[in-house]
Order: C-alpha cells, then sequence, then structure tokens
C-alpha cells in the first residue's frame, strides 16, 4: 500500500518543481498538435501524468488533490465538447461532424476546419485527462476499502 | 541501408521483453514493460511514426505503468511476488515454429518507405495532397484523425469515457 505523503525532501521538491513545467508543455502539445507531432490525446494523459505524479507524492496533503477530485465531477465535458461541435456543425447545414457546416463568421472553410479540429482535440484532451485521473482514484479508493482482501 | 540503430533497438526490446516474462516479481515486470515500451517509442520514432512514438512514451512508458503500479499495490506484499509454471510442451514446440513463420511471411511485405507500397498509392496520396488546402493543418495526422476520421476519434473518445466511468462502478465501494 501507498502512504503519501512521501517523506523525501528531493522528491517533494522536483516534483513541485516538475508539475507546473509538464502542464505547461501539455498545454503546448495540445496547441502545437496541428503544426507537429502531439495532440489532444498526449496532451491529455501528459495532464492526468502531471496530477497523478502530484497526487503520488503529496497524497491527501496536496491542493492538487481536492481541485482533482472536485473536477472530476465534470466527466463528460471533453466528450460533449467533442459532439457539441458536431451538432453545431449539423445546425449550420453540414453533415455531423463536418467542419465546414460550422458557422463563425469571418472565416473561410479552411480556417473553420483548423479551429474546429483545435477545438475537438480540447474536448479529446479533457476527456482523456479527466478518465485517466478518474481510473487513478478508482484503483486508489479501492487500496483504501479493500484492504480486507489483502 | 544499415542497421546500427534498428539491431541494438531490437535487441533491447527482445531483453525487456523477455526479462518481463521471467521476471519472478511483478513489480520488476512492470517497471521493465515500462522500459519496453520506451524503446518501442524510440523505434516508431525512427521508423518516422513521430506520433504513435509520442502516444507510446506518454501511455505505454507513463500512465500504464502507474495504473500497474496501482494495481499491484492495491493487492499487497502477497501478490506481488509468485511462482510461475514452467510453460507447457506444447508452446515451447509450437510457438518458435510459428515465429518462424511470420518472419518467413514478413519477407512479402513492402520495403519500408517504398512510394509504390499499396498502402502508400490507396488514400495516403490524397490526405497528402490535399489536407494543407482544406484544412490550414500541417500536421497531416491530425488532419485525418480529427477532420477526415473525426467520427472514428469520436468513438474512441466514447471508449475512454466510458472506461472511466466503469472503473468508477466498479472499484469504488465506499461511496454509498
Amino acid at each position: 500500500m501507498i502512504q503519501p505523503p512521501y517523506d523525501s525532501l528531493i522528491c517533494r521538491r522536483t516534483v513541485r518543481l516538475l508539475v507546473p513545467m509538464v502542464q505547461i508543455f501539455a498545454v503546448y502539445v495540445l496547441f502545437f498538435g496541428q503544426y507537429g507531432p502531439g495532440g489532444g490525446f498526449v496532451a491529455g494523459v501528459m495532464f492526468a501524468a502531471s496530477v497523478v505524479v502530484d497526487l503520488l507524492v503529496f497524497g491527501d496533503q496536496g491542493e492538487t488533490r481536492h481541485a482533482a477530485e472536485r473536477l472530476l465531477a465534470s466527466d463528460g465535458v471533453g466528450l460533449l465538447l467533442f459532439a457539441g461541435i458536431g451538432g453545431l456543425c449539423l445546425i449550420g447545414g453540414g453533415a455531423y461532424l463536418d467542419y465546414s457546416g460550422l458557422v463563425i463568421p469571418g472565416l473561410d472553410e479552411a480556417e473553420r476546419r483548423h479551429v474546429a479540429i483545435l477545438l475537438t482535440q480540447a474536448g479529446v484532451g479533457i476527456d482523456i485527462a479527466v478518465a485517466s485521473v478518474s481510473i487513478v482514484f478508482s484503483l486508489w479508493r479501492a487500496g483504501e476499502t479493500g484492504d480486507e482482501h489483502a | 541501408m544499415t542497421y546500427s540503430f534498428e539491431l541494438p533497438l531490437l535487441l533491447l526490446l527482445l531483453l525487456t521483453a523477455g526479462a518481463a516474462i521471467v521476471a519472478k516479481d511483478l513489480l520488476s515486470a512492470v517497471l521493465l514493460l515500462g522500459s519496453y515500451s520506451f524503446f518501442l517509442a524510440l523505434v516508431w520514432a525512427w521508423l518516422g511514426a513521430v506520433d504513435v512514438a509520442f502516444v507510446e512514451a506518454v501511455v505505454g512508458a507513463g500512465l500504464a505503468t502507474v495504473f500497474f503500479l496501482l494495481t499491484l499495490f492495491n493487492a499487497g506484499r502477497g501478490g506481488i511476488r509468485f511462482r510461475r509454471a514452467s510453460p507447457p510442451l506444447a508452446a515451447v514446440v509450437v510457438l518458435p515454429v510459428l515465429a518462424g513463420l511470420l518472419l518467413y511471411a514478413a519477407n512479402d511485405l513492402p520495403q519500408l518507405g517504398d512510394p509504390q507500397a499499396p498502402a502508400s498509392v490507396h488514400v495516403s496520396p490524397e490526405y497528402l495532397t490535399r489536407a494543407y488546402a482544406e484544412t490550414q493543418t500541417t500536421n497531416i495526422v491530425t488532419a485525418v484523425l480529427m477532420d477526415y476520421r473525426a467520427l472514428d476519434t469520436l468513438i474512441e473518445t466514447v471508449v475512454v469515457f466510458t472506461s472511466g466511468i466503469a472503473c468508477w462502478l466498479l472499484l469504488r465501494r465506499d461511496s454509498e
């Protein structure tokens, strides 16, 4: 069984330094996904990883844990964003997920697709991040309550 | 074409995979699997599939290892070590033969980077020539994933969402 908070100064300092950098890099990967390797999936997993590392080292004491547990209630927001953009395309007169139907004034068709790809990637990222952290929390809770099985 | 990178990477892959199988301690098996994923990511990057390499490094070497570790910690000390039964004779005979057959069949696969390979002449040229003009996205992989094949990606997202919900339903017994 894990017993955080992990009582090592080096570990705590490193993680405190590392977590914000990983999160910034995750956001960079999300926005850079249209120009190079990366995208919503990887960005979501990286963001989840930063939360998980914080959780493993600081445990119940960290501020991240409470924020993360509150955010878990938003499970499905990312999916809603992705599917919702598909629906907006329907309203705009196109087929489902055909981004040319997305009505954004002042943008031509290619730019509309560009924006839609970015938004749907954000949707995928949010969904992956929340689902991953949710699975980690579930395993965590199972360990806390399932001690009688061990 | 030299094999200065392929051969060491392939050897490391085989070594870590074999070590993960024969390790007596599940904890070391999990860590070996993580390093296996990392070497696999290097192979993908070397073959030019940078997006796949990125996902393999982040998910295979990172997140999956954490999931395995948390599960192992929940299993307690008794669940981590175990005695492995010796493999049945049929597996020892049949699996090497199967591996030899697959290697023999791999001879017929097109060369890496062959422009006349069936995979490169079907729809890939369409995507490569049209994707930037139609979506203003220079990473063609992203354009295919999020625009041309958006419905596939949507369903994949649904799968991940469902897995999160299923873990929550199965594992959290303290919520009531």
